[in-house]
């Protein structure tokens, strides 16, 4: 194995970044050893090959992958951006070329283990996204709907055109403090922010009532004589009931007039 | 009588219908509105009982002047009643929607003062909600058996799921237990709703813009285990009411027995989950699998086997046809072979293109073998090293929820009646299967 073989890439962490990675890859003729995002410790005991984002060549690449893979195959590469699949970077990279060997029947691959990658983090996105488009749980403050989620993937894009159809008369805003972005909308525009923190208002006094409301119906709901916590942690993990209303029970409405002290 | 105890109220007293899915309609709210729904549907959270909750499930009242015996709500029991007005609803509706606990209203009542007064407070509920608040959501509206065909029309055109409860399976169960209802008089709604379902999307070819009568089609529920019908009479009268009412689902309910009264089980019995579960499995043979109800039990065999699930049995009884071969096999063939589900069946016809498929070929596209590999031939061969192992068969026939049912709960000298009848040319291994199983259970 020669030093050309372990090389490794650092670049922006956009899309178009990455497909000038795919970019040198190919030019350089070589297979970086790993494709490592600008926060990414350095590894390597070579150094990193630092890939500058070029719109064109990404512009070259971009438009090759329909015509070279297909539909299907071209969406799941840039579907798999979105995902917490380790290492997705070179997964991909390993994706296009074989994508750019066989044409669109490598998804038929059987057990071919980069395709198979893929599809399985692709699916894993996109379910994490319907579960929350039913387990958000918006508050209502100052008229806004704010929410909080923590998902494994980066589902943003993927829960806006939901909610536009769902509310286009109201502004909201969800909050993914794993990736700290946010998705915001008003009538009738949606913008994805990156934003380092944030956190709801503490509960005004119909908010915390509609809230006990809900916990009361969620409580009520259940038939005891058919109780079973493994389907509903099955169905429902746990780790989304961190930011669910029924579990956080979170009605304390701050006291609205605090005594003043008299001057 | 505060809101917060109207819910308690009212929402117990509707909780044990089992539909509450939101499914078989796509829109979005239009300028102005709020309110969109999927056609897959949308749990929004899952009781502690794991059942999806997806609408807001309540009554608009539970004062009923009728006497159902298997009901919390009948009028000679003895409960805390209450009522929402359409207006109350309407809001608590629009709160829970707004911040998404909910994909909608799911709205049922008890039949206070007579069916039409009932019939028209719903009626009220749902113009509030659609046509001041410009609702869009999902909404699902109970049919009150004996209202006014004019009622319900006004009904199903707010609503986006209509449904009218069967509730027991039989005319002579119903006489006894629910006196005030008749058959006809929960078919003759039923008959009526899906005419309309029929014209409304007939129009729609014609007039983009034809007003929709529920279009997310009807469905109906059944209560299992309040009254003596097997399983066997519970699905044929599914099948027909699939057939007849073009119904979009038929939902089971587990009777969950409210109160002592001598014509039903006792109040310590337990639901009968596992037959619910069994007739929902069979089900989806009949919707997706292209299984007819008298294929899955008969006279003979008039109730599903507590271990061993539907399909499962039917092959078991059908041994003659199988082993199948992978590489020649009908689509509808492979999908009554145990294990192998739509998906799989799919992911079969489409790799066998490309090459003739072998075992490993089968695995590597996603074929789980546990149960199939005994129904199978892949290149005209068996699976390699099956061996003709009873127990390992059996324990192979049953998910490891009825590998515990059938530890914990049996004895040992139950006779399994799966086998019985004819079953000629029978594989090696088969016989061995089949001759092995009685002896188990
Ligand atoms: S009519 Fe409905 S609410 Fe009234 S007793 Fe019968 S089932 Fe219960």
């Amino acid at each position: 194995m020669s030093a050309h073989d372990l090389v490794t890439y650092r670049y922006d962490g956009s899309w178009e970044g990455l497909l000038c990675c795919v970019f040198e890859s190919y030019t350089a003729h070589e297979l970086p050893e790993a494709i490592l995002g600008p926060e990414a410790p350095e590894t390597s005991l070579f150094g990193s090959k630092t890939i500058v984002t070029d719109v064109g060549n990404a512009a070259r690449v971009e438009v090759s992958l329909p015509r070279k893979l297909g539909h299907e195959a071209a969406e799941l590469v840039r579907l798999t951006f979105f995902t917490c699949l380790p290492e997705k970077e070179l997964w991909m990279l390993r994706f296009l070329r074989l994508g750019y060997q066989y044409g669109p029947q490598l998804l038929q691959f059987a057990g071919n283990e980069t395709v198979y990658r893929l599809q399985k983090a692709v699916q894993h996105l996109l379910s994490e996204a319907h579960l929350l488009k039913g387990f958000i749980r918006f508050s209502v403050q100052n008229n806004v709907l704010v929410t909080t989620i923590g998902p494994k993937n980066c589902v943003l894009p993927f829960l806006a055109g939901h909610f536009k159809a769902r509310f286009p008369e109201e502004h909201w805003l969800i909050y993914d403090a794993a990736h700290h972005m946010a998705l915001a909308y008003r009538p009738y525009e949606t913008a994805i922010l990156p934003l380092e923190s944030f956190s709801a208002a503490p509960p005004d006094e119909e908010e915390a009532r509609f809230r006990a409301l809900w916990c009361q119906f969620y409580d009520t709901i259940e038939i005891r004589s058919r109780h079973n916590e493994r389907c509903r942690m099955t169905l429902m993990p746990k780790r989304y009931w961190k930011y669910m209303t029924e579990f956080t029970r979170d009605f304390a409405v701050p006291d609205a007039n605090p005594q003043l002290p008299a001057t | 009588m505060d809101i917060m105890e109207k819910l308690r109220i009212l929402s117990d007293a509707a909780k044990y219908d089992a539909a509450c899915t939101s499914s078989g309609v796509d829109k979005r709210a239009g300028r102005g509105g709020m309110g969109s729904a999927m056609a897959a549907g949308c749990c929004h959270s899952f009781a502690a009982d794991g059942r999806c909750i997806s609408l807001l499930k309540v009554l608009l009242t539970n004062v009923c002047i009728f006497d159902c015996a298997y009901c919390v709500n009948r009028c000679s029991h003895d409960t805390e009643r209450a009522a929402f007005t359409p207006r109350e609803l309407a809001d608590l509706t629009m709160q829970f929607y707004r911040r998404n606990y909910i994909e909608g209203l799911f709205l049922s009542s008890g039949v206070a003062g007579s069916p039409d007064v009932t019939c028209e407070r719903m009626i009220e509920t749902l113009r509030i909600l659609r046509e001041e608040y410009r609702f869009t959501g999902y909404i699902h509206a109970k049919a009150i058996p004996g209202a006014d065909q004019a009622l319900i029309a006004r009904l199903g055109m707010l609503a986006d799921r209509m449904s009218v409860n069967i509730e027991l399976p039989s005319a002579a169960s119903l006489a006894k237990l629910a006196p005030d209802k008749t058959k006809r008089a929960i078919l003759a709604p039923m008959g009526y709703i899906q005419r309309r379902i029929a014209e409304s999307s007939h129009d729609l070819v014609r007039y983009r813009h034809a007003p929709h009568f529920a279009p997310a089609g009807q469905s109906t529920q059944m209560i299992i285990g309040a009254s003596p019908e097997p399983d066997y009479q519970i699905l044929q009268l599914s099948e027909g009411l699939y057939r007849r009412y073009g119904l979009k689902r038929v939902f089971f309910s587990a009777y969950v027995p409210v109160t002592a009264n001598p014509l039903l089980p006792a109040v310590d019995t337990p639901p009968p989950l596992w037959r619910e579960h069994r007739l929902y499995q069979a089900d989806w043979l009949l919707r997706f699998y292209g299984f007819s109800a008298q294929e899955l039990l008969d006279e003979a065999h008039p109730d599903f086997h507590p271990y061993v699930d539907p399909k499962c049995s039917w092959a078991l009884r059908n041994a003659a046809n199988f082993p199948l071969e992978v590489n020649r096999a009908a689509y509808e063939e492979l999908l009554r072979v145990p294990g192998i589900g739509v998906k799989s069946a799919i992911r079969i016809v489409r790799a066998r293109r490309a090459a003739a498929l072998t075992w490993d070929a089968l695995a590597r596209i996603g074929v789980v073998l546990k149960r199939a590999r005994y129904f199978l031939l892949c290149r005209g061969r068996r699976y390699p090293g099956l061996v003709s192992d009873r127990d390992a068969f059996l324990l192979a026939m049953m998910s490891p929820r009825e590998q515990h049912l059938y530890r914990s709960q049996e004895s040992g000298t139950r006779q399994l009646s799966l086998f019985d009848g004819n079953e000629p040319q029978l594989t090696a291994l088969q016989r061995e299967a089949i001759r092995c199983l009685p002896m188990i259970l």
